[in-house]
């Protein structure tokens, strides 16, 4: 039973972006559009998940002072592995992500994770952590990038949506426009909470 | 172009045509976070700019000297964030030991600079060409940290100050906090944007 609450907690009750608001950068800097959103989500649910199982099984044998080294250890070699694989399988989607790759290192929510979650629970249960924060992370990447992209290309994941007369507002997928978007979710979000509390 | 002319052109570019917060998207979690007084954020700005310098040189030191003689360029990444947690727990005792009247005013902002995304970002990008084939040389990037730091420190002093005053204003409930920090931050990338359209 635990293992499927583990496991759905991360997509709407404790959304890394929405809820927790971790992670804000790559979610600023990649959700110019759906694709990016999606490789961008992947690959840090890759790292999540692989570096939450590693950290669990190694949490016995790792003395409590140098743990945040360890993990940051652990995570930067899951990294350099997506990157890796990513520049050599995925090499458009590789060169429009750029630096937010390597960056995902420095991710709040994948060391967060490993300190607040696989630090202190069973493997099974941090896979089902990391599977889930990881789909969250997507989802909320997913929701932001959608509006971008609809507002600022008429596009969603490529596929025109808008009428071909619509005048994209070219805003929304430059910086100001990640800003004002994810602010006014957040706002969205918090209303809604409001209302069903 | 001579040595001052170039510094120049750098200084403008890294604080104001692409600002690390605003247009680059690095280092919003501090951004966001340490905002809300002016202190804190002088403190969280100054350790910032402190750390980015000097990992902005020992960084390019090690990847020419030790990554790229060795063939072993595909480690940058970690080899980057071991560094950077070094020197910052370096720093930390350091300051602590040396100059405890600073360290009781940065010590609680330096180990959450491990995880500023802005001190990795400036260490690749060092290493990374730039759009017309060049690289940094040492000086380059050192300055590079250096600048991109200031310009950290600028937006987040801009940031403080204006939300000091929001927290006096009524707010509707559900705009309060993040989503008010967003749409400010929103709002001053654009005035930001205005710079793009300096040439120098």
């Amino acid at each position: 039973m635990s293992f499927v609450k583990e496991l759905t907690k991360g997509l709407i009750k404790e959304n890394p972006i929405f809820v927790i608001v971790l992670g804000m950068c790559p979610t600023l800097a990649t959700s110019t559009s759906v694709n990016n959103a999606i490789g961008m989500g992947m690959a840090a649910t890759f790292v999540l998940v692989c570096s939450n199982v590693m950290i669990s099984l190694i949490k016995n044998i790792t003395p409590d002072k140098i743990r945040i080294p360890v993990y940051v250890v652990v995570i930067a070699a899951f990294v350099s592995v997506v990157d890796m694989v990513m520049g050599a399988y995925l090499p458009e989607l590789h060169k429009s992500l750029g630096l937010f790759i390597p960056l995902i290192v420095v991710n709040c929510i994948i060391l967060g994770r490993a300190e607040a979650f696989a630090n202190k629970n069973n493997v099974l249960n941090s896979l089902a952590d990391g599977i889930g924060m990881g789909l969250g992370f997507t989802l909320a990447l997913v929701v932001v990038s959608t509006f971008r992209e609809i507002l600022g290309n008429g596009t969603w994941a490529g596929l025109r949506v808008m009428p071909k007369t619509y005048d994209p507002m070219l805003i929304a997928i430059l910086a100001p426009g990640a800003f004002i978007t994810l602010g006014l979710l957040m706002a969205a979000i918090n209303l809604l909470k409001e209302r069903f509390q | 172009m001579n040595f001052l002319g170039q510094l120049f052109v750098m200084a403008v570019s890294a604080i104001f045509i692409q600002n690390f917060v605003l247009s680059r998207f690095l280092g919003l979690c501090p951004y966001l976070g340490v905002s809300k007084k002016m202190d804190s954020a002088f403190g969280m700005g100054m350790a910032v700019i402190f750390v980015m310098t000097m990992a902005s040189a020992i960084c390019y030191l090690i990847y020419q000297y030790l990554l790229v003689p060795y063939d072993l360029t595909y480690l940058s990444t970690l080899a980057f964030i071991l560094t950077i947690a070094a020197l910052v727990q370096f720093v930390e005792m350091v300051i602590q030991k040396n100059a405890p009247a600073l360290y009781k005013s940065l010590g609680v902002y330096l180990p959450l600079i491990t995880t500023n995304c802005a001190v990795l970002g400036v260490a690749i990008l060092n290493i990374t060409p730039q759009a017309d084939g060049s690289t940094h040389n040492f000086l380059m990037a050192t300055l590079n940290g250096l600048l991109s730091g200031v310009g950290f420190t600028f937006v987040l002093l801009a940031m403080a100050g204006i939300r000091q005053r929001l927290a006096l204003v009524d707010l509707p409930k559900s705009m309060e906090g993040f989503a008010s920090g967003m749409i400010l931050a929103g709002t001053m990338a654009l005035a930001f944007y205005g710079f793009m359209g300096l040439k120098i």
